[in-house]
């Protein structure tokens, strides 16, 4: 029961950053209809932003609640900025052409951002520990980390802010409807260039609160460590249906406590092909994914 | 015979005969390293060819190209490490072991379309590369190494001529006909009483195969395989080499890849940033000239339309 709880709390505590980065995948999908590629570099370059952010503050000598919270809003803004500008820069003059063209541009992006990072920050880097690493003793092999408290409250936090924009408000509500037909959008006096670069923002902003969470958590940072958490936060958004929000969160806490607890009770070696076990398994049985809607093709 | 079909054959085999006179007369005399490059341009070529007929003509979007290469490098190099076979069966018999799991991954993933397919492609892809990895007699994470370094520039563009006539050819065929139909509208090629499956299963066996081949000819090329060789990334380039040559056409992509696989070569003097530079290529080209560099065209149509436009030029 102990190993139970514990393999439980270390998948909701993976899935969630999982969530995080699936959800930027997920809502640009459903705008652009395009795998965003790059966007596991803007979790990346968040890292290192993070990184940065805490040197020039000084919350790597003296971390203070104010200036943690002033490196995660921080990091949050910049990959904000990234997102749009590579949506500005790269997807927007392409936004007439095939979207194998638009698919291309995002790999070339994607290859751009990690080899600048490379050659600008070096292969490694150690992270700060900027917040309170304790363990709480709950049961005999059962502990509680407070990374992981601090994880799965940010992250909540996130995810109603999320709702509430995407329900709530009027750019939401612009934003569904061009996911739901980006032409009759426009036809409706929808600024479908700005919604789309706010949604580049919304899920740049996600994806850089995981990476500061992501970062804190392992001690360093290197500019690979977006492809592995890119690619398995991907297959989430696609196991829970892309396009669909609350999909992609089912779908990447299912992968994060598929990955922990077959790891914790079968076997450690064959860890990463589970994401894509999932993945086959998911889309034969229900090829839009968990919770995406089938879309008949009209002849 | 017709009389097209025995020009067809004789040429050939005469460009199999310059390949080997290449071979024996001029390899030995050429820089190594220049060989080198110029072989593993000939096993991109191999690779992209396949994926250029599953992408370009029939349209099916795989992200798992590479999975094949695996397969077939694992193959022939467990073949040959085993049972001390000649390394050119082990090559067809890794060749045609990424056939049969080509129809593995087909039959299920080929009722998926567009991005789903992309993704379970690319998810077979990491399947089979964390198979290769865990299995110890394969060499797992370490690599398989101590293979025979067989791989010259005469074998391996024998195979590129053989592969580029039989690619040609299909395309060339009512088969490829198919592949386009079910490309340009699978619903409309449905309604004529099409197998669509059948044919979309086809062109992707045919792709796995020649990748298969690729993969062998990279076994006995160092004489060593390691399963990141064959990740998701590498899949990525070949899509990227269709697409950069022209989905539609079979001498772009070949013409893509050459440039591709030299480019990080000629750029090695920069070593730094070369990579910084290809992907910068890589965007401007694709914002600049988004069908690619021939388009839906081939090379040849392209020279005879610079030759009528300078005809019409002198004329004027």
């Amino acid at each position: 029961m102990t190993v139970f709880l514990q393999q439980l709390i270390n998948g909701l505590s993976l899935g969630a950053i999982y969530a995080l980065i699936a959800l930027g995948y997920t809502m640009v999908y459903g705008t652009l209809q395009l795998i965003n590629f790059a966007h596991s570099e803007v979790f990346m370059m968040g890292a290192f932003a993070s990184l940065y952010l805490a040197r020039w503050s000084g919350a790597d000598q003296d971390p203070t609640l104010v200036s943690v919270c002033f490196v995660i809003v921080g990091t949050m803004a910049f990959c904000a900025i990234l997102g749009m500008a590579i949506e500005r820069l790269a997807y927007r003059p392409l936004r007439k052409s095939g979207r194998l063209n638009l698919l291309i541009t995002a790999i070339g992006v994607s290859m751009l951002l990690r080899n600048g990072t490379l050659i600008a920050a070096g292969p490694l880097a150690s992270f700060p520990t900027l917040l309170p690493q304790t363990q709480w003793q709950l049961a005999e092999g059962l502990s509680l980390r407070s990374m992981d408290v601090i994880t799965l409250s940010v992250t909540l936090v996130l995810m109603v802010a999320l709702h509430h924009i995407v329900e709530r408000t009027q750019m939401g509500r612009a934003m569904r409807a061009v996911s739901h037909s980006r032409d009759a959008a426009a036809l409706m006096g929808i600024p479908v260039d700005r919604v789309i670069a706010f949604t580049f923002a919304l899920g740049s902003c996600l994806a850089g609160a995981a990476a500061f969470l992501r970062a804190v958590d392992m001690h360093k940072i290197d500019p690979e460590m977006g492809t592995n958490m890119g690619l398995k936060a991907f297959v989430a958004a696609v196991v829970g249906g892309i396009g669909s929000i609350p999909g992609a969160v089912v779908g990447a806490i299912l992968l994060g406590l598929s990955e922990t607890f077959v790891s914790g009770y079968l076997t450690s070696t064959y860890r990463d092909a589970i994401a894509f076990c999932l993945l086959i398994v998911i889309l034969l049985v229900r090829p839009a994914g968990l919770l995406g809607k089938h879309a008949p093709e009209k002849v | 015979m017709t009389r097209g079909a025995m020009i067809g054959w004789a040429a050939m085999a005469a460009g199999i005969a310059i390949v080997w006179a290449i071979q024996i007369y001029a390899v030995p005399w050429t820089d190594p390293y220049l060989t080198d490059i110029i072989v593993r341009v000939g096993m991109s070529l191999l690779a992209v060819m396949g994926l250029a007929l599953v992408l370009g003509f029939t349209g099916q979007f795989s992200l798992g190209h590479a999975g094949f290469m695996a397969v077939g490098a694992y193959t022939a190099g467990a073949l040959v490490h085993y049972t001390h076979v000649h390394p050119v069966v082990g090559i067809l018999a890794g060749a045609l072991a990424a056939a049969f799991v080509g129809v593995l991954v087909g039959l299920p993933s080929l009722r998926l379309t567009g991005d789903y397919l992309a993704v379970v492609t690319l998810g077979f892809n990491g399947i089979i590369i964390v198979l290769i990895q865990n299995a110890e007699w394969l060499g797992g994470a370490k690599g398989l190494i101590g293979l025979p370094t067989f791989t010259n520039f005469g074998w391996t563009f024998t195979f590129v001529i053989i592969g580029g006539v039989a690619i040609r050819n299909v395309i060339a065929s009512a088969q490829g006909r198919v592949f386009e139909a079910v490309r340009d509208n699978e619903i409309a090629t449905r309604s004529l009483g099409i197998d669509t499956t059948r044919a979309k299963v086809t062109a992707f066996v045919f792709g796995a195969f020649w990748a298969g081949i690729a993969g062998g000819l990279v076994a006995f090329h160092r004489g060593s395989i390691f399963p990141t060789q064959f990740q998701y990334d590498r899949s990525i380039e070949l899509v990227t080499m269709v697409v950069l040559g022209g989905t539609g056409s079979l001498s772009g992509p070949l013409i893509a890849s050459s440039v591709l696989t030299a480019l990080p070569e000629i750029l090695r003097p920069i070593a730094q940033y070369r990579m910084v530079i290809y992907a910068l290529l890589l965007i401007g080209m694709m914002i600049l000239r988004p069908s690619g560099l021939l388009g839906a065209r081939e090379l040849t149509e392209v020279v005879a339309g610079w030759y009528r436009a300078l005809r019409r030029h002198r004329a004027a």
